[in-house]
């Protein structure tokens, strides 16, 4: 084989891999990113129906319940202005607590809970996860815009 | 007065710090001799103040001197002395200590073990990693001082986030820094090799054993890393895909890429502006992930909104370190010869063919970790996105299964030129027993995945071809075998061992993704479940106190045919300092498989609801990391480093008598 | 063209990216409740608990409110400043002593001095997060008409207080 052939061919190999690889990231991507939702955002409806996506606020005071099974608890979410009921089935993490940050993910059924299938909560006790203090920030501003007008 | 010494000590290590990056660059551009000669005093300086203000911080933590900020901020009283040393580095600030004193270590440790190279490389080298001492140096000096005091003292410490309360955690960032950066020394002499026009076999010979060292470092590192996660976190995963992983698994990608790649710039002086652009990426990557992590951008509310000094420093400090070193490539990278010619079937273009892939897998990662910041950013905050598991899993195996495929080729290849039914013949056993174990193992385990076959034939394919390369390899050798075995260089064992680690590892990746049971169950007194042939019984809990926790030890019989053969204590803890709960998993490990038992929460008096899984192999994950870094280290102790140093002295020798 | 400066140009758009990331930073905008009234609450002293407090009751005055907790370390960093600052001008400061126990706070200002006109206890965190409290300390400016006009993140600074808090202080006094 000529150098120039040899040449030619090695960049079309790298060309491939290089286009298989970015088929690959692109529809890995669409498949699987994961999108975040405030409660105020899952009461009015504007979040995707089938599709799991992640919610994150406040967990409700006094809102955890135990079904009989022991293993599947109810809670509420909020971001302090509209809230979301949660049902999860498994062991709760270490740093879920009422009244603390939660991250949760999962889809929301047509009665309106949100069935979770991972529920997140970030390693440290003084600070909320970012999502969940963002839901909460957009929700007062939301209503104090509104109280302003 | 101890932090204040400390404090002086990183003064007084920036200011020789300074003099090191300046005064021997300039020396070896121009010619000083004097100037060049000040690297190496400089050096051992430099590790003198720095070592000084590591233990004076060390000391404070030991005393539990709570009028320094970071002390009181994580370290408690009550806190175990191994691990207030270890809360030396579990905070932002002794973390960046930590880094620049591992910086001076590996400068030190060039220092020593380089003093054959000529006097210009040496010089250069030593100054490229004077300089990023300095940023370092100035970067916790200036925003992330670990001696700031705090007055008036505080009464009690606020505690070691208890997370960090394990042992893994004491040497795991000790292991992950020493490898990112010891990709420093790599690229400090791939700038050398830049600035001073000299890019060659020779350089690469000389870097190789500095880059192997890093690699096998930050192998282990991740290897903790992980270990920790599976026995802390409670949730019995090995990995999660978390930005703070990725962030180090990132240069080990491009690390793996790099010592592969000089193998062919060494032996054949090939892909040389290849290789240099990879030590290149692989140091620029640990920086990246170590402040990706550290400056807590990935993880925190607080870290930027508190100190933006902290941010801008950073991208400010990247801009100069990675722009610089880039900027230099493209200059010089034109003038850089090619190297020896190869055909389209040699081991150079199995090689090649690996490095690509590595290289886009690190690129994917990239994608994943930094594209909800991006477009966090981009959005003005209003679209939050995650990016999961499931991403990276289907990106990854894809990737990564061609490059294991050409893991088993590679080795047996000739360099130049191979041929395709040359290689069939060698491989082709190799290539049916794979197949073939492939294909029945799910059936006589009653059925499997695609994603079973697939990683079963793969580690059994590089174990088998790993098989036909030592019969290969040793053909041509007269003796018994065992002699013949014995005669082959130790880098070349080194190389066998490691892909042999990568068999172990996907195997054990498999097995537990495929069989691994995992079951969320109530337990009252007495209740029993079964799984694997193991019968777990619930025995209750009773109240005991730690050094500085209480906690709720459950008691787990495991029998088997009815007799009891284990008894597990899984632990939840809650710390008194933080008030943070804690759960400690029991963990029985075996070669065969874990048993992992971690405790929930009570749901009444008399039950728990408790976590049991049953996980084969998985210890094989982190048995074939080992082999890994075993494998590194024996072609670390290759003879060839040694006796080409001493050639290397002697033809300095003669080129300054001429 | 040279193709040797791809990878520097790859690099510079990542950079790029990083530097908009970092002067975008959501969590670095003020936060939403500057130019808003107040969050209505009412909770009782911390020392009296018999009292209750409510912001109303500071209507025509200019204050600040900061939030502390005695398990909060960087409150120690800006506890002498706030103390300083109690002693040379006559503005209120209220403290919301958040999540904390309230025996713990009461020996913690013993010990460091207790810059406050008064704290109240927020055992629950509720009120905080009405604030967008996401972690101790943080202190709030507020007007005369009850409007918050600052909030600082972190502990506050000498240079937090000499170049933003006493200004801000001073023209809402005026006004």
């Amino acid at each position: 084989m000529k150098a120039r052939h040899k040449r030619g061919l090695l960049i079309a190999a790298g060309v491939v891999v290089l286009a298989v690889a970015a088929g690959l990231v692109l529809s890995a991507f669409q498949k699987n990113l994961v999108f975040f939702f405030t409660p105020s955002q899952v009461v009015a409806r504007e979040v995707p129906i089938g599709k799991p996506f992640r919610i994150g606020g406040m967990v409700a005071e006094r809102s955890l319940q135990r079904e009989p099974d022991g293993l599947t608890v109810r809670f509420v979410v909020t971001d302090t202005v509209k809230s979301v009921p949660v049902m999860y089935t498994g062991i709760l993490p270490d740093l879920f607590k009422e009244g603390q940050g939660v991250v949760a993910q999962g889809k929301v059924g047509d009665d309106g809970v949100f069935v979770a299938t991972e529920v997140l909560a970030k390693h440290d006790e003084n600070y909320m996860p970012p999502e969940a203090a963002h839901a909460v920030e957009q929700a007062q501003n939301a209503q104090k815009t509104l109280i302003g007008n | 007065m101890i932090p204040e010494i400390g404090q002086l000590a990183l003064i007084l290590a920036l200011l020789l710090a300074v003099v090191q990056g300046t005064l021997p660059l300039a020396g070896a551009q121009r010619g000083v001799k004097a100037w060049m000669a000040l690297s190496r005093p400089l050096a051992a300086g430099q590790l003198l103040f720095v070592a000084v203000a590591f233990l004076c911080l060390t000391w404070s933590f030991l005393g539990s001197d709570f009028s320094v900020v970071n002390v009181a901020k994580n370290s408690n009283s009550q806190l175990p002395a191994h691990y207030r040393i270890a809360a030396t580095w579990g905070s932002h600030e002794g973390s960046m200590l930590l880094w620049v004193l591992m910086l001076s270590l590996w400068m030190q440790a060039v220092s020593i073990f380089s003093q054959s190279l000529p006097r210009e490389m040496l010089s250069r080298v030593l100054s490229v990693m004077g300089l990023i001492s300095v940023g370092f140096l100035l970067f916790l000096l200036l925003t992330s001082n670990p001696f700031e005091r705090l007055s008036p003292p505080a009464a009690e410490g606020n505690d070691l986030n208890p997370l960090l309360q394990d042992p893994g955690m004491v040497a795991h960032p000790p292991m992950l820094y020493m490898g990112y950066v010891g990709f420093s020394v790599a690229f400090a002499f791939a700038i050398a090799a830049l600035l001073g026009g000299r890019l060659d076999a020779t350089w690469a010979r000389w870097s190789r054993p500095w880059t192997t060292a890093a690699w096998c470092f930050l192998t282990l590192g991740i290897l903790i890393g992980s270990w920790w996660a599976y026995n802390e976190l409670g949730w019995g995963g090995w990995w999660f895909w978390d930005p703070v992983e990725n962030a180090s698994f990132m240069p080990w990608l491009v690390g793996t890429a790099l010592v592969h790649s000089l193998a062919v710039t060494e032996k054949r002086g090939a892909f040389k502006r290849w290789t240099v652009l990879l030590a290149i990426c692989a140091f620029s990557l640990s920086l990246l992930g170590t402040f990706l992590v550290r400056s807590g951008v990935l993880t925190s509310v607080h870290a930027f909104a508190t100190d933006p000094a902290r941010g801008l420093f950073i991208l400010v400090f990247l801009a100069l370190v990675i722009g610089g070193a880039l900027m230099l490539f493209a200059l010089r990278a034109p003038h850089v010869g090619g190297g020896g010619r190869f055909e389209m079937i040699s081991r150079e273009t199995f090689l090649l063919a690996n490095n690509v892939l590595l290289i886009v897998a690190a690129g994917s990662v990239l994608l994943g970790t930094l594209y909800p910041l991006v477009l966090d950013a981009l959005s003005g905050g209003q679209t939050k996105i995650s990016v999961g598991p499931p991403y990276f899993e289907a990106v990854f195996v894809p990737l990564m299964s061609p490059m294991v495929f050409l893991m088993g080729v590679g080795p047996v290849a000739r360099w130049k030129q191979a041929a395709l039914p040359e290689l069939w013949t060698l491989l082709r056993w190799a290539f049916a027993v794979s197949l073939a174990s492939a294909v029945l193992t799910p059936l006589a385990a009653g059925g499997g995945s695609w994603g079973l076959r697939l990683g079963l034939f793969l580690a059994i394919w590089i174990l088998a071809a790993t098989v036909a390369s030592v019969r290969e390899r040793i053909r041509n050798f007269r003796g018994a075998v065992h002699e013949r075995l014995a005669m082959q260089p130790r880098a070349w064992w080194g190389m066998t061992l490691a892909h042999l680690g990568v068999a172990v590892f996907v195997a054990g990746v498999t097995v537990v993704g495929t069989y691994e049971t995992e079951r969320d169950v109530r337990m009252a007194i007495g209740d029993t479940v079964e799984m694997g042939g193991n019968v777990f019984r619930f025995d209750g809990t009773t109240e005991v106190t730690g050094p500085n926790y209480r906690a709720a030890r459950g008691t787990v019989t495991v029998l088997r045919d009815g007799r009891e053969v284990l008894v597990l204590h899984p632990e939840k803890r809650t710390y008194n300092a933080s008030g943070m709960a804690m759960t400690e998993a029991a963990i029985s490990t075996g070669v065969l498989g874990d048993l992992y038992v971690s405790l929930g929460e009570p749901i009444n008096a008399r039950s728990w609801s408790v976590r049991i899984y049953h996980k084969p192999l998985v210890t094989w994950i982190w048995s074939g990391c080992v082999l890994m870094a075993l494998g590194g280290l024996l072609a670390l102790t290759d003879r060839r480093y040694r006796l080409r140093s001493t050639q290397q002295q002697r033809e300095t020798a003669v080129t300054s008598a001429a | 063209m040279n193709r040797f400066l791809l990878p520097l140009g790859a690099f510079l758009v990542l950079l790029g990216f990083l530097f908009v990331g970092l002067k975008l930073n959501p969590r670095e905008v003020p936060s939403p409740l500057i130019g808003k009234p107040v969050p209505e609450f009412t909770l009782p002293q911390l020392h009296e608990p018999a009292q209750a407090f409510s912001p109303r009751s500071m209507r025509g005055r200019v204050w600040l409110l900061n939030v502390w907790a005695s398990w909060c370390v960087s409150c120690r960093d800006e506890h002498p400043l706030l103390v300083e600052f109690a002693r040379s001008h006559p503005v209120a400061v209220v403290g919301l002593n958040y999540k904390d126990k309230p025996g713990d706070a009461q020996a913690w200002l013993a010990q460091l001095g207790n810059p406050y006109t008064l704290s109240v206890s927020d055992l629950d965190g509720r009120v905080g997060i009405d604030f967008g409290v996401y972690g101790v300390p943080e202190t709030f400016v507020i007007d005369k008409q009850g409007v918050i006009r600052y909030k600082q993140i972190g502990p506050v600074t000498t240079d937090a207080l000499q170049g933003k808090i006493l200004p801000l202080i001073r023209e809402l006094e005026q006004g």
